[in-house]
């Protein structure tokens, strides 16, 4: 086991106006593994993301990355430390291809004019590397691709800037039985190629598929964080709904029995 | 410790090699693109050329070389407002005080030149600085003010109809004298130099063709097939030909009096900016940008796009180019009074770059829909005036015509979504 985690979340809190969002949340994501973050609806699962990425500051706690304690205030300082987010609803262009979409806002240019070769081959080796077999063209627009294209699309967006950490936010919500496949597949290799990726989903058949470990959140608290060998569905489902399970949990829930 | 510049280079990853595609893929990607709802210019395309087989039948002289020459003066300004209009629909604005901006400019280069006594270029720079102001201003109040594009440009068009009006001191009409400014609308090149800029063109266009597919191919790069490449320079270079000889002959009535040909001066004017706009849309990440803000302004805004610059620019552009039509207008007219840019100026450039292939809806648009959506609707105007119908009867079928090109634009808009 690698001593140090990518990212590691300790005690931290966050407020909108008088709601507590995050109690003392306690978080670990390691490299070469995927951590599923688990927990009902309002649980805190895409407030804790916003933070990971920088749109909401935490309001205390300490954020470490590859043990240093940072600062995240923006979405351009995630990204600096190697933190890229794919959100839910994705954020392509339709009008644009695959690989102006990959580079939109980071160009290659040579002078004034983009250097389109460059940023085609780079796009098409990403693809090649996360062995993407689905995409015929790189230079097919973004309109013209499924459900699962366009996923497959937002996440090489996320792996092609080097990056450490990769969080995606229910990549598989909308698709289908063999897009889900496909896109879950990917999730996988990004790990096995040595990322640290967070894993968001409702979907627990997906998340006892492809992680290794499993975070449940249970009303803005951290409920457990384990491996997913190590327990069964029906005791995630304990503790996304209840908090604890068994000897799962944390020991101060009052009046949680089995 | 994590530097941007680390993080600017890619992981290297191997390379995969895609076949060439032959012409006949070339073909088969072009028709499935059609059927997924991008007709791009084909309608315009179509449009003309049916056009100009029922005028040319019904009207034997809408095919002589004067009338030609006539049709490209005539819908040199509106083409010229309807390339900035692009920019702004890129965007899925509008700017209905594109006419009236560029009545504005005119007026600001008619009073300078002859109650200033300005010479052409100080005026005619003016009056391009009169168009960005204008578009400065009407970038700001939509994209930081946030009103909408409808209602300022709405706005501008009413108060822009009274500046010209203040400008021109209630309504009088300034002649202009200025050789130069006359020459724009209504010179025409030596025959000789008509035909060595058509070389230039061709040529200019076929090397950057040539070299960009060898580029391609050289990295390993799908590239166009050489008999692709050929049939694009062909289609430049033979309806050309064409143009530029038909423009050479001899159009004056009467050859003793005065002798008229060549190649009016407003189609390399037109065609220059054809070239720059294209490049700027085409080949540099502002332009990319501009797309992507009309394809979806919150992935440009997460891509760390800052998209209220992006507006205001392309209302700069719009604005200045308006400016640009506004010469061409005064030149044409011999001068400037309260209604140039006026009347139906203004629609029939929104027609242009709609009828072209820009959508309404942004993000999709290129400059050169504006040339033949123009031509388009100058075909219209011409032909109809030629079998003698009258004004009411042009503008209603102009206004047709454009309720048709943006039914075809949301029928493919809405096959686009649907899929």
């Amino acid at each position: 086991m690698t001593a140090t985690p990518t990212l590691e979340l300790r005690g931290v809190d966050k407020s909108f106006g008088p709601v507590q969002v995050l109690h003392d949340v306690g978080f670990r994501a390691h490299a070469g593994e995927v951590t599923a973050l688990v927990g009902d609806n309002g649980a805190g699962k895409s407030t804790l993301v916003k933070c990971i990425g920088g749109i909401h500051p935490f309001d205390s706690g300490d954020y470490l990355f590859e043990g240093r304690p940072v600062q995240v205030h923006s979405p351009r300082e995630a990204a600096a430390l190697g933190v890229e987010i794919v959100y839910q609803d994705l954020a392509l262009c339709d009008n644009l291809d695959i690989v102006q979409n990959m580079f939109l806002g980071r160009e290659r240019r040579s002078g004034l004019i983009l250097d389109e070769a460059t940023m085609e081959e780079m796009a098409a080796e990403t693809l090649a590397g996360l062995s993407v077999r689905t995409v015929t063209s790189v230079r097919q627009r973004v309109s013209s691709l499924s459900g699962g294209q366009r996923q497959t699309v937002a996440i090489a967006k996320a792996v092609l800037w080097n990056s450490k950490l990769v969080v995606l936010d229910e990549p598989t919500a909308a698709l289908g039985v063999a897009q889900t496949a496909q896109v879950l597949e990917l999730v996988r290799r990004l790990a096995d190629n040595g990322l640290t990726v967070v894993l968001i989903s409702h979907n627990l058949n997906d998340v006892f598929a492809v992680s290794d470990r499993i975070a449940v959140l249970h009303l803005g608290r951290t409920a457990a964080q384990v491996r997913t060998g190590d327990v069964t569905h029906a005791q995630v489902v304990e503790l996304i709904t209840a908090g604890r399970s068994g000897d799962l949990g944390p020991a101060t829930t009052n009046g949680a029995t089995t | 410790m994590t530097t941007a510049t680390d993080r600017d280079r890619p992981q290297p990853r191997p390379a995969r090699r895609p076949p060439a595609p032959g012409l006949r893929d070339t073909a088969h990607g072009y028709v499935r693109r059609l059927r997924g709802g991008e007709l791009g210019a084909l309608p315009a395309v179509l449009g003309l050329v049916v056009l100009c087989v029922v005028f040319a039948v019904l009207r034997p002289v809408f095919l002589s070389h004067l009338n030609f020459a006539n049709l490209l003066t005539q819908g040199a300004g509106s083409i010229a407002i309807a390339m900035g209009l692009v920019f702004v629909l890129l965007l899925g604005e509008i700017d209905l005080s594109a006419g009236f901006a560029s009545g504005v400019c005119a007026a600001v280069l008619a009073v300078l030149l002859t109650d200033q006594g300005w010479p052409w270029y100080g005026a005619v720079l003016a009056a391009v600085v009169t168009g960005m102001v204008i578009g400065l201003v009407l970038g700001v109040l939509v994209a930081r003010v946030g009103i909408p594009s409808f209602v300022v440009t709405l706005a501008a068009f009413l108060a822009f109809q009274g500046i010209v009006l203040m400008l021109l001191k209630e309504g009088t009409n300034i002649s202009i004298h200025d050789p130069v400014i006359l020459a724009v609308a209504n010179g025409n090149l030596s025959p000789a130099l008509g035909w060595v800029l058509l070389a230039v063109g061709t040529a200019g266009y076929a090397l950057v063709q040539v070299r960009q597919a060898a580029h391609r191919r050289r990295r390993g790069l799908t590239a166009a097939p050489p008999t692709l490449i050929a049939v694009r320079i062909g289609a430049l270079a033979v309806p050309g030909t064409v143009a530029v000889y038909l423009l050479n002959e001899e159009r004056s009535r009467n050859v003793l009096v005065d002798s008229l040909r060549g190649v009016p001066l407003v189609v390399p004017l037109i065609a220059a900016l054809v070239v720059l706009g294209t490049f700027v849309l085409r080949r540099t990440a502002y332009g990319l940008h501009l797309y992507a803000v009309g394809g979806n302004p919150e992935a440009a805004r997460r891509a760390g796009i800052n998209v209220p610059a992006i507006r205001i620019s392309a209302f700069v552009i719009c604005s200045s180019l308006a400016a640009v039509g506004g010469v061409i207008a005064a030149s044409r007219g011999n001068s400037v009074d309260p209604n140039t840019g006026g009347s139906n100026v203004l629609l029939l450039a929104v027609g242009a770059a709609v009828i072209g292939g820009t959508s309404l809806f942004g993000g999709r648009g290129r400059v050169v829909d504006a040339v033949l959506g123009g031509m388009v609707v100058a075909v219209i105007q011409n032909g109809m005036g030629l079998m003698g119908y009258s004004s009411g009867v042009k503008y209603a079928v102009t206004g047709s015509v454009l309720l048709i090109a943006a039914g075809v634009d949301a029928a493919s808009r809405h096959r686009a979504v649907r899929r």
